[in-house]
Formats: structure tokens, sequence, C-alpha cells
């Protein structure tokens, strides 16, 4: 089947979907949006996590066809390498990533996080990202990211 | 595999009295990992999210109708006021993304003995209102769970709403598991205190078959309170009033041992959670005093 959604504010469309396929599936082997990663398929790890219509969610967990004229954000819309968002470019700084993989769906989720609460304590940010494994273990750095994040975007823009 | 996808309840009906083996998908938590991991290949799928009937909640005549297709999360933010256990028990579920998609009809369809938002149902005696092209019915949550992860729908029906009275009393939501986050339960404990009808509600998950109901345990601690005149005092709970509960809801379980506890911590954390969410109910309502 074709799926037609808004991708990253774009529309886009992929053909020959297979109706059991996985969004996560469509976004990175269909649309050349390999960002979320594809890691435990079963909604425990978080590393897949979009927003799909404004609302995070394990891609891996949403059938192809549920996305279909919906709209979608990836961490590839979130900011690009010549412009990172503040909250990626506090991951770089706080020394939030090591292996990488579990990062993108962090930043998903810690975006959606401090869109909703400018200034999220740590129990907080904590309940936040309990979606979201990190195998490398290096929480404590990923809270202070997400920390620094809120700090630097609570500042009146220069 | 096709992918039907309705845009109304009565399409949705339509779809499934066509193509019974067609398999319902709404947050996709349970089913979307059977297909991922090759477990099943349902000849079709039945999309549930674009019927819009079936997403929202509304008061009707003191209970909430709450459409099977609402999401964890809204109940969370929504209908901590009305359903206060349901509320609880929803904030243990998953995770934040879980919670945005899942929803307790899909908990009813899946029917696992260990799905949280179970024994807040029961406690309340919730009821379940299918429907099919034939027509809709309701049917007491109790009678709902028919076996190990089997429900008492038919082939062509789907789940529409779930009934649920306002609280009128304290309500409490226990659960056992390895981290806050993320846990299938090892064992959950639903209260719900009926003062107006001096009655008692519980639900237990994970500790039998299905989601049961500690029937004898209700009807001594409802008894116990009318005899004693604790509904109108509001007193302390002697301590021998307690211990007995606990060890009722305990004497109602039919746990097994499996990955992820031993029967024997079942029944010990049956007691245990018994006693605590009593002790928290109690304290709640007489706070309300």
């Amino acid at each position: 089947m074709r799926i037609t959604a808004i991708v990253n504010g774009e529309p886009r469309e992929a053909d020959d979907v297979w109706e059991g396929e996985s969004l996560l599936y469509v976004l990175r082997e269909r649309m050349g949006l390999p960002g979320s990663k594809n890691a435990c398929e079963q909604g425990e790890c978080g590393s897949c996590t979009v927003y799909l219509d404004g609302v995070p969610v394990c891609a891996c967990l949403v059938a192809a066809g549920q996305a279909q004229e919906r709209t979608v954000v990836t961490v590839e819309g979130l900011g690009n390498r010549d412009a990172l968002h503040p909250l990626q470019q506090a991951f770089v700084d706080a020394g939030a990533v090591q292996c990488g993989f579990c990062t993108p769906g962090l930043i998903v989720a810690a975006h959606d996080l401090l869109g909703r609460n400018r200034a999220p304590s740590d129990p907080e940010i904590r309940e936040a990202l309990a979606g979201n494994l990190c195998r490398c273990t290096g929480y404590e750095a990923i809270l202070a990211g997400v920390r620094l994040a809120a700090d630097r975007m609570s500042e009146p823009a220069r | 595999m096709e992918f039907l996808r309705p845009t109304s309840w009565a399409d949705a009906l339509a779809a499934k009295a066509a193509q019974p083996d067609a398999v319902p998908i709404a947050g996709g938590t349970d089913i979307m990992v059977e297909l991922n991991f090759d477990k099943r290949r349902p000849p079709a799928l039945l999309d549930l999210n674009r019927v819009t009937e079936l997403t929202d909640w509304s008061i009707d005549d003191g209970r909430v109708r709450l459409g099977a297709g609402v999401s964890y999360t809204r109940v969370i933010d929504e209908l901590g006021t009305e359903l206060p256990g349901l509320a609880m028990a929803s904030r243990t579920i998953g995770s934040p993304q879980i919670r945005n998609r899942g929803t307790v009809g899909g908990n009813l369809g899946a029917a696992s003995p260990a799905g949280d938002s179970h024994p807040p149902l029961l406690a309340l005696d919730a009821e379940v209102e299918v429907a099919s092209v034939r027509g809709s019915r309701r049917l007491p949550a109790l009678d709902f769970y028919t076996g190990v992860k089997r429900n008492a729908l038919a082939a062509d029906e789907l789940i529409a709403a779930i009934l649920l009275p306002r609280a009128r009393g304290p309500q409490q939501f226990c659960k056992i598991g390895t981290r806050n986050a993320m846990v299938i339960a090892v064992a959950t404990f639903a209260l719900v205190l009926h003062p107006e009808r001096a009655r008692v509600g519980t639900g237990i998950g994970s500790a039998a078959p299905t989601p049961i109901r500690a029937h004898d345990a209700e009807a001594f601690l409802a008894d116990a309170l009318t005899a004693d005149n604790l509904w109108e005092s509001r007193r302390d709970l002697p301590s021998a009033l307690v211990r007995e509960f606990g060890a009722r809801v305990s004497a109602a379980t039919a746990p097994i041992d499996d990955v992820r506890g031993a029967a024997a911590y079942r029944r010990h954390a049956m007691t245990v959670m018994a006693k605590r969410a009593l002790g928290w109910a109690w304290d709640d309502y007489r706070k309300v005093a």
C-alpha cells in the first residue's frame, strides 16, 4: 500500500509498504530517515521515539497505515548538523552522548518535556525519560544535558 | 495482509462483521510487538484510530462512559477526579510513549491477567459495552475475562466503551514490579470504598488465570465496617480487621510461579498490598470527614 504523511514539515510518500510494517521501518528504510533507531521493536527502549500528531510515541508500535495523512516529526526535524536545536547542543556540551544509539529518542522525549515544562525538576525529568533506555548507562550526563537545555532555553533571547 | 481503515463506528462494525478474523489495532502496544516478532500474521488489521466515536469520554447519569480508544495519558490528565483508581493504575503503565498510545479498550481486548487497568474496573463494578452489527450489549467486567488472554467478545464484536461510576469514596491501586516504569506487573491490587452504599470493591491482577475479585474479603470488610459503625465514626481501623482483610484477599488468589515471580511471593505480596491499600484508603476517608 502507499503511505502519505507530513514528515518533518514536508509531504512524503512511500510505496509498496507491507500492511504489517511499522512506522519506524517506513521512516528508516523507505524515507531515508535513519535518525530514529531500531533497537527493541517492542516499545521498551524508546530509541524510535517520534512525534505523531504532536504526541511522542514509539514508532515501532505504530502500524504504517496508522500514520496515513498524519503529521510525523523525527529527530531530523528538530535540528540539523549546521543548526542544532538548543537541546541537541546541550547534549553535546554536557557529554550526554556515549554510543549515541539512544540519543535520538531521548532528544525527542526531552523535547516534548521541555515543550510542556520549561523548568522541570529532576523527578519530572526522570519520569519523562522513563521510557528511554541508555545501554551505556550514561543517565547522569543525560539528566545534566536536559537541565542545561532547560536553563539555556529559559534565558531571554539575545 | 489487508489494512482496514474505517472512519466511523458503523463502518468499523461492518468491517468486523465482514471479516471476523481481522485483528483490531488501536494503540498497537500489544499487536505491533507480535507483528514485529513474527508471532502473528493476521489476514487483516482493523485500525480503530480514525473512529472518533471511540476517543471521547462523557459523564452520564453518575457514570463515566469511557470510549475504548481513550489513551491512558488522557485518563490520567482528564479523569483523575472522576476515576482516581483507574488514573493511578494508568500512571503505572509502561512509559509516557506507551501511555500516549495504549488504551483501556486495548487492555480489555488483550485480556492479559497482568493488564493494569483490570483491577480498578473490577473494584468499581465497571461494565464493558461491546457492539456488532447485530446490536450492542453490556456485561460486567468480571464476566468479560474468560481465561488467560481470552475474553467474552464474539468474533464480530468490538469493544465500544467502559462504564464506570464516578468516585464517591477513596480508591487505591498498588502494583509490584522491578522498577517504576516499563514493568509488567508481578502483582496488582485495587481497592474502592463505597461509603454511600456501605460496600467495598476489590480487584486483583497477575495472581490468577484472569483478573479476579476477592469477594469474601469485600463482604468481610464491608460487614465489619457496618457492624462496628466505622463508616459513621471513621475511627482508626482495628489492626485485627486490617490483618484479616489482607489474609482474605490473599486467599482469593490462585497464582503461579513464572519468570516475574513465585506464587508464594505473590500470595505474600497480595496480603501486604491489601493491608496498605486499606490503610491509605481509610486515611483518605477520614480526611474527608
